[in-house]
């Protein structure tokens, strides 16, 4: 049984123009141990899916969905209380803007003992002990004294890893990272998508990496779903999608990287509208 | 070859004064550190590092946005220390900027015509008419169309933002263009088209572009000569192949490395290691 099944998957935003379909009809699946790679540009439904998954959407979202299974729970038909205690424990979410993410009033020790209040017997000191350890394992130095740190005392890498800390501190089964390192510099951005690839070797989870940079995929993904438009373009495993695209449109993204530019210009996605009629 | 510099920095430092509080002493933080640079007519100079390098630092004292503490600029054979002499009218069309954020560096209250107009109404004595037929032009030249003329910066996407804020740049006929981070906000396709029209804008008009980067394949991928900047000093500076070629400071190295690798054997050896 896969970690995360998802058929038929359907959202729509009311707006004041009428309804607006941002994702048509997609499947996504994940097993544990898996890192798969949604890939798409702004407006192809890649966080809206997932935030579909996690409940996150507002209410003026209408979310279908033929199957939306997490470990065999329907995740369509939970209450609100209920999904509270997988979403955060055995879902867990990362977003792109660690250092909003966090709340500036809080130190990120408390923001971290938070989590672990809500979704586990510890306390006190046992508690310090593991905010401790995470912080450890996520490669903050000094963890002891930036307890009592607060994000703005911090960079831009430190939040981030502080975000993974948080999501990984009820040891989830699912890890999904929207644009972890989008707003990151490459030498932290490495150091990043080393560590969620490394903590997601070590516990076995399942890992959905979100992202618009075939060079994340590249580097972190064993399965890519390519996304345009709300439509699923191409699903494949990430040898297979670099080495032999067979959508246009993925032909048309991998062309559009500067490091395979061949002549003078680049190609653009439009050039491959136009001839693969997407 | 001297004679076609356009653009000659010697000794450039810029050095802030950070306040004493009750507890903390007055110090100075220096964010450029004695830059040299000549970049030659119509070429690409790419300039890359990671935040708090220096690098937009560099970018606002080539554009007249800051004054620079010690040291020269000449751009064109023109001068600049707006410290001692202000700027001039003069001096304003040789340089402009092209900024990150799209959404930022446009009024949302101008309509694009005037958004457009506004540098040769300050600037220039040119009749209205004349500025607007200037302006037409210059939408037609960045690819956008004559209907956009009246309409708002909301009511386009951002990869459009940013050809206006393009367009908006080079209604002064500049000699030298700053490009601060231009496609770092924007979507690989879109990115791909701006290349494209900066590209061939430089074609047209001779453009000599400052393109501030931190992305290496774009650098790669336009630059004639890179500059690689690490807390406010220059660790290395060459031509393309050079740099990329054979990098020479640890940093260089540091940054290559991390750059994603989207290449068929990287994937190939990357999944080999995670199978062993």
């Amino acid at each position: 049984m896969s970690l995360l099944e998802i058929r038929n998957l359907k959202v729509e935003f009311d707006t004041a123009k009428g309804p607006f379909k941002a994702l048509d009809g997609v499947d996504y699946t994940v097993d544990a141990g898996e890192v798969l790679a949604i890939v798409g540009e702004s407006g192809s439904g890649k966080s809206v899916a997932m935030l579909a998954t996690m409940g996150l959407l507002p209410d003026t979202a209408t979310i279908t969905a033929d199957k939306m299974d997490f470990e065999g729970l329907d995740l369509r038909t939970l209450s609100a209380k209920a999904r509270r205690k997988v979403i955060g424990k055995d879902i867990s979410m990362i977003f792109q803007e660690p250092i909003a993410s966090l709340n500036p009033c809080f130190t990120v020790g408390f923001q971290l003992g938070e989590t672990l209040k809500v979704h586990t017997d510890l306390k006190g000191k046992q508690i310090k002990d593991r905010i401790v350890e995470l912080m450890t394992s996520v490669g903050i130095p000094d963890p002891g004294g930036r307890l009592n740190a607060f994000p703005h005392q911090m960079s831009g890498g430190q939040c981030q890893r502080v975000m993974i800390a948080m999501a990984i501190a009820c040891e989830p089964k699912l890890l999904i990272a929207d644009e972890p390192t989008t707003a990151l510099d490459v030498t932290i951005q490495k150091q990043i998508l080393d560590l969620l690839v490394q903590l997601q070797q070590d516990s076995g989870m399942g890992l959905i990496m979100i992202t618009h940079d075939m060079g994340v995929v590249a580097e972190t993904a064993d399965r890519v779903i390519v996304q345009y438009k709300g439509r699923k373009m191409e699903e494949a495993g990430v040898l297979d999608l670099f080495e032999n695209p067979q959508n246009p449109y993925t032909k048309a993204l991998l062309s559009a990287l500067p490091e395979n530019a061949t002549g003078d210009r680049l190609p653009t996605v439009s050039d491959y509208a136009e001839a693969g009629g997407f | 070859m001297s004679d076609d510099v356009i653009l000659k920095v010697r000794d450039l430092y810029r050095t802030y004064d950070i306040k004493g509080g009750m507890f903390k002493k007055a110090s100075t933080l220096t964010a450029v550190k004695g830059v040299n640079l000549d970049v030659e007519r119509g070429t690409t100079l790419a300039v890359v590092g990671e935040s708090g390098c220096g690098k937009s630092t560099l970018a606002r004292m080539l554009t007249m946005i800051d004054a620079q503490t010690s040291g020269s600029i000449e751009i064109d054979g023109l001068s600049m220390d707006i410290s001692k002499t202000g700027i001039s009218k003069e001096m304003r069309q040789k340089v402009q900027i092209v900024f990150q954020n799209p959404y930022g560096s446009l009024n949302p209250r101008q309509k694009i015509g005037h958004v457009l107009e506004e540098p040769l109404l300050l600037n220039t004595d040119m009749p209205a008419a004349e500025r607007r037929d200037l302006a037409l032009q210059m939408l037609e030249k960045v690819g956008l169309q004559l209907e956009h003329y009246g309409r708002y910066p909301h009511m386009f996407s951002g990869g459009q933002r940013q050809r206006i804020a393009i367009a908006r740049a080079i209604m002064m006929k500049p000699k030298l263009l700053v490009l601060d981070e231009p496609v770092s906000a924007l979507d690989l396709s879109v990115q791909a088209q701006i290349l494209n029209l900066l590209a061939d804008l430089q074609e047209e008009m001779g453009l000599t572009y400052v393109f501030i980067s931190h992305d290496l394949s774009v650098v790669r991928y336009i630059a004639d000569k890179v500059m690689v900047m690490y807390f406010g000093e220059v660790v290395e500076y060459g031509t393309r192949d050079e740099v990329f070629g054979n990098p020479k400071h640890d940093y260089t190295k540091t940054l290559f490395a991390a750059t994603p690798q989207a290449d068929v054997e990287s994937i190939r050896k990357r999944l080999a290691a995670k199978a062993a």
